[in-house]
């Protein structure tokens, strides 16, 4: 008895805080699956019962492997555990099958690889300086930067409702940073790189690590101003980082390589023609330059300054996935969105390089990358959204401008991302989950820096 | 302004759990031709919208009281008839004469669990809020903990938004009567209180604590003066409230005895089903249903019961207090369910409810009676397909009070109210310093036996000869476990008193 009671007292608070959380993933089992769901149940299918040579060829299901090598090698894991649930979820050929023990094992898979975010949060806790704030658990940086992780609102919907592996991948980067922050940046680059070949959506970020490393791991030293120290450059560092990433992607790319599929696998991650817009608008700046030329239009229509029948009938609304040409602004390609993009994340990466503040300038870098990617990027999902949420987090209990900032970020992002789950039942729990992150996030960070301005305050009357 | 928000969060928390367990099947999803509970309240808003009032609770051509016959007092009736409005509103084939049985489609379900959601955001959780808020004498954030506990309570999220009921109406008007006579707000407490009653008959096991307490309070005030005028006040609420709830079926003679009829079926029977009480576990040894005459089983049941409940109930007349008054509810609500008649297994959720009141005083044991109260209706549950929520629901409230409360670090026999019963036993035992730690072993072998006794449930077949193994195994562990809470509840009030005047000796 008194084991149990000291595994509840003290410093538990984090393993109740993470068991809870998974306790309400595991409620939310029966809620709405997307069509991701059978875009995994198909990646099981394909990666256990093809070989290797066919998993990009594959296409009898309209969801084809459009993830890089490790993920798919991941569904290849899992897919070996499945089979001891549903074996007739590893055929190819059974579209749309969801029994209930195919839903049982593909939810708790996402449940369980979330033990990886879960870990990753631990360790960006460990980042985190929480002295200076009161006495009091639930005011403690730590505790209040766990709950602003661990029961994201965003990660909740998109990937126990809607049905994505968000949780473990975001949890690798979340570690990345968190190592690059104890300076073991062979570490953080390693675990970036993998990133990089389970979802390669994280190239929005690569150039953040890309500078960062070269800038302030490469270059050993400073002079006293904070400016490059062109003779402390060390080609030591430069070979093992572009020995890490080399390694890992030969692992994940070789086979590829081997059987002369790369121009095949790089159209399926690359795939141009989807469009400038996703089916449900990520609300970027194409979206509103979209509406523009929609609103546009119109009124050309109607000062009959336009031709009615040069207008092509299709959509950008109608939730349709296709390329489309804007009729009164310049269409958009995608090295116009690059070019728009590289122009963005810019000034950042100028700050990065010419004035470096170590992880923390890192840390902003990244998330203005993340930020701009989604704002200016092609074919942009809402779901990316999190990827400058979550680090964002991080920030958010260092300093009371970042949190207002973070507050803003977070409860439009997560508003944004409602048109995901659009059914009656799901409703509540979207509206209440949403009540619940955005008024703990507010009240717990209001508290917090109230809390800290008074003890700076106290210190400095007491001098 | 800070509990402000905490609390919110917590209601938020709380709320979303009820919402995400409803999202599971409810009792007599796809089982024709008699279905479920589920059924059985859609059948009332049918009955209550399409027929006058006078048909209600009397058999006929067009109200077959063999399916699903009302069988609960008027304010039921009405909440039905106010569903039934709604319901009409939006798709009146929900509630169309005759052909709507058995209707189940997801919009339909999406509307009764509502229903369920919003009586229990008006009735029940404001009640806990209140409760925990005018707590004295703890820590903002153990208030707030408190409230998160009661909230997480497993039993009543299940029978409610699992098994469908509404029980957190007639639960939260017995609270806002608890909360009334607590804080002497008597005739608005005793108001709540008999709407409570008149909800669900059920409530009646809470009577007579709130009878003792006011009766009690009516005596310090001193029976000459003020007391008298309370008692009269009481009185003439207390009959206000019936009348004005009995009120079309006070018209005539025959149609009150009618509704007296469904509400007490004396012709049913000791017990109905599976339940952990007494006289279904007693009858695993012997069939005293068979043996004894039906009038013989009554008075039997009537006996056992006012026994086992009358000392705490006299304590309570003489020495009324808050705290005695929890206690005694908790005891009272218990006895009837071990030894009444006609109990069915969810009327555990009456004693659950005192017993989350008293989770701040003692709340290692009262963990423990919650874990079981839920564990005892897991035959219920299964039955429904309710187990993961009932699973993940138990683990999360095991963790809010573990960790809120910190259970295993008071288990000591101050933190267990036992002190003054020790002390008093040791009188005659000097060595009788091991309670804590029969205790803490009878816990640990108890919470074992619950989860072999659901694992073996889940995974295993029970043998032909015996059908009913597990069910039975279920009810004959968990009313042990209740006897030995009878037993532990009524030490504490008993004990509470001397303790007392021992106290003021001492000053």
């Amino acid at each position: 008895m008194a084991a149990l009671g000291a595994a509840t007292g003290g410093g538990s608070w984090f393993s109740a805080l993470a068991l809870g959380v998974t306790l309400l993933k595991c409620l939310l089992i029966p809620t709405y699956r997307s069509t991701d769901f059978e875009v995994h149940r198909n990646w099981l299918a394909i990666t256990h019962s093809l070989p290797i040579s066919q998993w990009y060829y594959e296409a009898t299901s309209e969801w084809t492997l459009d993830y890089p090598p490790f993920f798919a090698w991941f569904e290849y894991a899992l897919s070996h555990v499945a089979r001891y649930f549903d074996q007739e979820m590893l055929n190819v050929r059974n579209l749309n099958y969801s029994s209930s023990r195919t839903l049982l094992f593909q939810r708790f898979s996402v449940i369980f690889t979330d033990t990886l975010f879960v870990y990753a949060v631990h360790e960006c806790c460990k980042c985190i300086d929480g002295k200076k704030a009161g006495k009091e658990l639930t005011e403690k940086p730590k505790f209040i930067l766990s709950v602003l992780l661990l029961w994201n609102f965003g990660l909740l919907i998109v990937d126990h409702i809607h049905f994505q592996y968000n949780g473990f991948l975001s949890g690798l980067m979340l570690l990345s940073i968190a190592r690059l922050f104890q300076k073991r940046h062979m570490e953080g680059a390693f675990l970036f790189a993998v990133l990089l070949h389970f979802k390669h959506i994280y190239l929005y970020v690569a150039p953040a690590y890309g500078v960062y490393l070269l800038r302030s791991y490469c270059f050993t030293a400073n002079k006293p101003d904070g400016s490059i120290r062109w003779n402390s450059f060390s080609f030591l560092r430069l070979i093992s980082l572009g020995l890490i990433v080399f390694l890992v992607s030969a692992l994940s790319l070789g086979p590829f390589l081997a059987l002369n599929q790369l121009p095949q696998v790089f159209s399926r991650l690359f795939p141009f023609k989807r469009g400038l817009c996703h089916a449900y608008w990520a609300p970027n700046f194409w979206a509103l330059y979209s509406a523009l030329d929609k609103v546009l239009s119109i009124i050309g229509l109607e000062l009959k300054l336009l031709d009615p029948s040069k207008i092509p009938r299709a959509s950008m609304t109608s939730g349709l996935v296709q390329q489309f040409q804007h009729t009164v602004l310049p269409s958009v390609t995608p090295l116009a969105t690059l070019i728009c993009t590289l122009i963005a994340i810019l000034p950042s990466i100028f700050c990065l390089w010419f004035k470096p503040q170590g992880p923390r300038g890192f840390l902003r870098c990244l998330i203005l990358c993340a930020l701009s990617s989604f704002m200016f990027g092609w074919h942009v999902h809402e779901k990316a959204i999190l990827l400058a949420v979550l680090p964002m987090s991080l920030l958010s209990v260092g300093k009371a401008g970042d949190a207002s900032i973070f507050l803003i970020l977070t409860t439009t992002g997560h508003y944004s991302l409602f048109p995901l789950l659009f059914t009656a039942p799901e409703l509540p729990i979207k509206i209440l989950l949403m009540l619940l992150f955005t008024i703990y996030s507010i009240s717990s960070l209001k508290t917090l820096f109230r809390l800290l301005s008074f003890f700076l305050q106290k210190r400095k009357t007491s001098f | 302004m800070e509990k402000c928000y905490l609390m919110t969060a917590v209601v938020l928390l709380g709320l979303t759990v009820r919402w995400t367990v409803s999202l599971n099947s409810y009792s007599g999803a796809g089982k024709p031709p008699m279905f479920g509970d589920y059924e059985a309240q859609r059948h009332w808003q049918e009955i209550t919208i399409n027929l006058p009032i006078k048909q209600w609770y009397f058999n006929g051509s067009d109200n077959n009281l063999q399916y699903w016959g009302l069988d609960y007092p008027p304010l039921t009736a009405y909440h039905s008839l106010l569903c039934a409005y709604v319901a009409k509103f939006i798709n009146p084939d929900w509630i169309a004469l005759h052909t709507s049985r058995g209707y189940e489609s997801q919009a339909h379900k999406l509307f009764m669990r509502a229903t369920v959601l919003i009586a229990d955001l008006l009735i029940y959780i404001p009640a806990v809020v209140l409760y925990c808020s005018c707590l004295k004498e703890i820590s903002t954030k153990k208030k707030i903990a408190n409230a998160l506990c009661i909230l997480l309570y497993p039993g009543l999220i299940l029978i409610d938004y699992g098994h469908f009921q509404y029980n957190s109406v007639s639960l939260g008007f017995a609270l806002w009567g608890v909360l009334g006579v607590s804080y002497d707000w008597d005739l608005l407490g005793s108001l709540a209180f008999c709407l409570a009653i008149n909800y669900k008959q059920m409530e009646l096991y809470h009577s007579l604590p709130f009878f003792c307490f006011l009766l009690g309070k009516c005596f310090k005030k001193g029976l000459k003066g003020k007391g008298l005028v309370l008692l009269i006040k009481l009185a003439c609420t207390v009959v206000a409230s019936f009348i004005l709830c009995w009120l079309p079926f006070f018209t005539e003679r025959e149609q009150t005895l009618q509704v007296l009829r469904r509400l007490f079926p004396v012709d049913r029977g000791l017990f109905e089903d599976k339940v952990a009480n007494i006289w279904c576990t007693f009858s695993v040894f012997l069939k005293i249903r068979d043996i004894l005459p039906h009038h013989i089983q009554i008075m039997i049941s009537f006996c056992f019961t006012f026994l086992s409940l009358l000392p705490a109930c006299i304590k309570l007349t003489l020495h009324p207090s808050p705290k005695g008054f929890k206690f005694t509810l908790v005891s009272c609500a218990l006895s009837f369910f071990l030894f009444s008649f006609q109990v069915h297994e969810k009327s555990i959720l009456l004693v659950s409810l005192p017993v989350c009141l008293v989770l701040r005083e003692i709340p290692f044991m009262s963990t423990w009676f919650l874990l079981v109260s839920t564990f005892s209706m897991l035959p219920l549950l299964l039955k429904d397909e309710l187990l993961m929520p009932s699973v993940v629901t138990v683990m999360a409230f095991f963790i809010a009070c573990a960790t809120s409360f910190s259970i295993f670090e008071k288990t000591s026999e101050e933190d267990l109210q036992l002190k003054s019963f020790s002390i008093s036993v040791r009188k005659y035992f000097p060595c009788f310093t091991f309670l804590p730690r029969i205790i803490q072993h009878l816990f640990l072998i108890s919470v074992i036996t619950m989860v072999l006794l659901t694992l073996m449930a889940v995974t295993l077949d029970p043998p032909q000869k015996l059908p009913d193994l597990f069910s039975v195994l279920v009810c004959f562990v968990s009313c042990l476990n209740f006897l030995f809470f009878l037993v532990y509840f009524n030490i504490i009030i008993m004990w509470d008193s001397k303790n007392g005047r021992n106290q003021k000796k001492i000053n």
